[in-house]
C-alpha cells in the first residue's frame, strides 16, 4: 500500500512536467493545426541558458525569470522567422522544418555546452517533504509551480481581452480577422507562451533527469502521450492527460513485471497507439468533422 | 463625396475570375443592396471589399484607398462584415462573441455601455449571455452576428444574406432592426440578398449582378418596377 501510494504521488510529480509539455504541444497544435516536433529541444536549449546563467553566478530565480522571458521572445522569433514564411506550405515541408529545428538545437546544445551530463540545481531542496517520505520537496515544488502556471494561464485565457482574442484566432481564424484580430500575431504569441512553458518544464525536470542535449526527447514523448490521451483539442484535457501518463508510467514500471525502469517509455507509446485506435479524439477532445 | 467607391473591381479564385470590373458606390449613411442569383458574385463582392479574396481594381473608403489591405486593417477602419454563415464563435459564450466584436476598438471604457445597448436591441441575447453561441437558434445566431458587428461601432456594415434560413417573422423583425439602426446611428449598409422584395424595400439604391458583372443599377423603387427584375427576382 505504501509503495502504491508512493508511486502514484511520484507519478503525479513527473506528470506535472508532462502536463506542461502536453499543454505546450496543444497550444501550438490549436494555433497551427500540427505538432511542433522541436518543442522538447527548444525547452532543452532554454534549460541550458538557465544553467549557463547559474554558472555565471546568477541567483536561481533571476536565471529562472530571465530564461522564461528569453524563451518567450525566442518562441515568437522562431514563429516569425522559421514558421511564418512556410505557413501555407504542404504539411510535410513544415514537418521537415520542425525536424531541422530539432537537429539544429540539439547539435548546438552539444557544440556550445558539450554532451557530458550536468547536474542542475533545484530551489526547493531534495529533503523529504514533512518527513513522511512520500515526496521530496523538489517534487512538491514541481507540482506547485505547475499548478500556479496553469492557474495563471486559465485566468489569462478566460479573463483577459488578449486571451479571448487568442482563443478566437485559434477557433476560427477567418471570423477572428473579421472582428479585427491580428491572427498572425496571435499565433506568434501562442508560440511564445508555449516556448516559455517548455522552458519552465525543462528547468523543473532537469534536477531529476540531469541536463544533457537529449534530456527532453523522452519527456516530449510523454508530453505527446498526455496530449493525445487528454485530447489534442482540449488544453485542460491535455493537462489531465499529462498527469495521468505520469501515474500510468510509474505504476506500470513498478507493478508490471518485465516493464521495469527500462521499458517505461514504451508505456507512453502504447498509450499513444491505444488512444488513437480506441478514441482518437482523446478523453476530453472533440471529434472534428469536416466536409471533403 | 461617397463613403464607399468601387471602380473596376475584379476578383479571382485561383485561375477563374469571379468578378469582371464592378463599379458602384455607397453614400454616407445610405443603404445599398446587391441583387442576383446564386453564384452571380454577390458574396465574392463583399469578400473582395474586406480583402478576403485576390482582387484588382480600386476601392476607397472615406477617400482612402483600401484595396489590397489586410482584412483586420479594413475592419479597424469601421467596416463590419456579417458573413454568410454568420461567423459565430460557436464554442464561446454569447457575451464573449459580443466582446470579440469590440476587439478592434481602442476606447475600452465605452465597450460595457455598448454591450448593454446591444442587449437592449436584442433582449433574447441578454437572456442567453452565458450560453454557448453554437446552441442558439438560427434567428438568434443572426441577431448575435448583427450585435457583434454593432460592437465595432461600425460606419459601414456588410451584410451577407441576413435573411438566409430564417422564418418570415424573424426576417421581418431583423429587417426592422436594421432599418432602425440605419436611421438612429447612421450606419451605412451594403446588403446582399436573394430575397429581392425585402432588400428593395429597405435599400435606397440597388445593383443587379449577373455572372460577375453589374447589369443594372439605380434607385431601389425604379429597380423594383423594372419588368425583367420583377419577373426574374420578384416573381410577379
Amino acid at each position: 500500500m505504501q509503495l502504491l501510494l508512493q508511486q502514484v504521488v511520484a507519478g503525479i510529480a513527473t506528470g506535472a512536467i508532462y502536463a506542461m509539455m502536453a499543454l505546450g504541444v496543444v497550444m501550438i497544435y490549436l494555433a497551427i493545426d500540427h505538432l511542433n516536433f522541436a518543442q522538447g529541444e527548444m525547452a532543452t536549449f532554454s534549460t541550458f541558458l538557465a544553467w549557463q546563467m547559474i554558472q555565471w553566478g546568477w541567483p536561481y530565480w533571476a536565471a529562472f525569470v530571465a530564461t522564461v522571458a528569453i524563451s518567450f521572445v525566442g518562441g515568437i522569433g522562431v514563429e516569425r522567422i522559421l514558421f511564418r514564411p512556410i505557413r501555407n506550405a504542404p504539411i510535410l515541408s513544415q514537418v521537415v522544418a520542425f525536424i531541422a529545428l530539432f537537429s539544429i538545437l540539439n547539435s548546438s546544445d552539444g557544440e556550445i555546452w558539450n554532451f557530458t551530463i550536468k547536474s542542475f540545481p533545484t530551489p526547493f531542496g531534495t529533503k523529504p517533504l514533512f518527513c513522511i517520505g512520500l515526496v521530496s520537496t523538489h517534487q512538491a515544488g514541481m507540482v506547485a509551480v505547475t499548478v500556479v502556471i496553469l492557474a495563471l494561464l486559465y485566468l489569462f485565457f478566460r479573463g483577459s481581452r488578449l486571451g479571448l482574442a487568442m482563443r478566437a484566432a485559434a477557433a476560427n481564424p477567418e471570423s477572428a480577422r473579421l472582428v479585427g484580430i491580428r491572427v498572425g500575431w496571435m499565433v506568434a504569441l501562442g508560440w511564445g507562451l508555449s516556448t516559455a512553458i517548455g522552458a519552465v518544464a525543462g528547468m523543473l525536470i532537469a534536477p531529476v533527469v540531469f541536463l544533457d542535449p537529449n534530456m527532453m526527447v523522452g519527456v516530449l514523448i510523454y508530453g505527446f502521450a498526455g496530449a493525445i490521451l487528454g485530447g489534442m483539442s482540449s488544453p485542460g484535457g491535455a493537462v489531465i492527460g499529462g498527469f495521468m501518463v505520469g501515474v500510468i508510467e510509474n505504476l506500470a514500471g513498478t507493478f508490471i513485471p518485465y516493464v521495469g525502469q527500462e521499458l517505461k517509455l514504451t508505456v507512453a507509446l502504447v498509450v499513444i497507439v491505444a488512444v488513437l485506435m480506441v478514441r482518437p479524439a482523446g478523453i476530453f477532445g472533440r471529434v472534428s468533422v469536416s466536409r471533403v | 463625396m461617397m463613403m464607399l467607391e468601387v471602380r473596376g473591381l475584379c476578383a479571382f479564385y485561383g485561375q477563374s475570375q469571379a468578378l469582371h470590373g464592378l463599379d458602384f458606390a455607397l453614400a454616407e449613411g445610405g443603404i445599398v443592396t446587391l441583387l442576383g442569383a446564386n453564384g452571380a458574385g454577390k458574396t465574392t463582392t463583399l469578400r473582395a471589399l474586406c480583402g478576403m479574396v485576390r482582387m484588382t481594381g480600386e476601392i476607397s473608403f472615406d477617400g482612402k484607398p483600401i484595396a489590397g489591405r489586410a482584412t483586420e486593417d479594413i475592419v479597424r477602419l469601421g467596416v463590419a462584415h456579417v458573413p454568410e454563415g454568420r461567423g459565430t464563435f460557436t464554442r464561446m459564450t454569447v457575451e464573449e462573441n459580443l466582446q470579440l466584436g469590440a476587439m478592434a476598438r481602442g476606447d475600452r471604457a465605452a465597450i460595457a455601455a455598448d454591450l448593454e445597448e446591444v442587449y437592449g436591441e436584442f433582449p433574447q441575447l441578454k437572456k442567453r449571455r452565458r450560453q454557448q453561441a453554437g446552441t442558439l437558434s438560427g434567428g438568434e445566431q443572426q441577431m448575435l452576428a448583427v450585435g457583434r458587428a454593432l460592437m465595432l461601432r461600425p460606419r459601414l456594415m456588410l451584410l451577407d444574406e441576413p435573411s438566409f434560413g430564417l422564418a418570415p417573422l424573424i426576417v421581418a423583425e431583423l429587417f426592422g432592426i436594421l432599418r432602425r439602426l440605419n436611421q438612429r446611428r447612421r450606419v451605412a449598409m451594403l446588403i446582399v440578398e436573394q430575397n429581392a422584395a425585402l432588400a428593395l424595400d429597405l435599400a435606397e439604391h440597388a445593383y443587379l449582378i449577373e455572372t460577375g458583372r453589374i447589369v443594372m443599377g439605380g434607385p431601389a423603387p425604379e429597380i423594383a418596377k423594372d419588368e425583367a427584375v420583377r419577373r426574374s427576382y420578384l416573381g410577379y
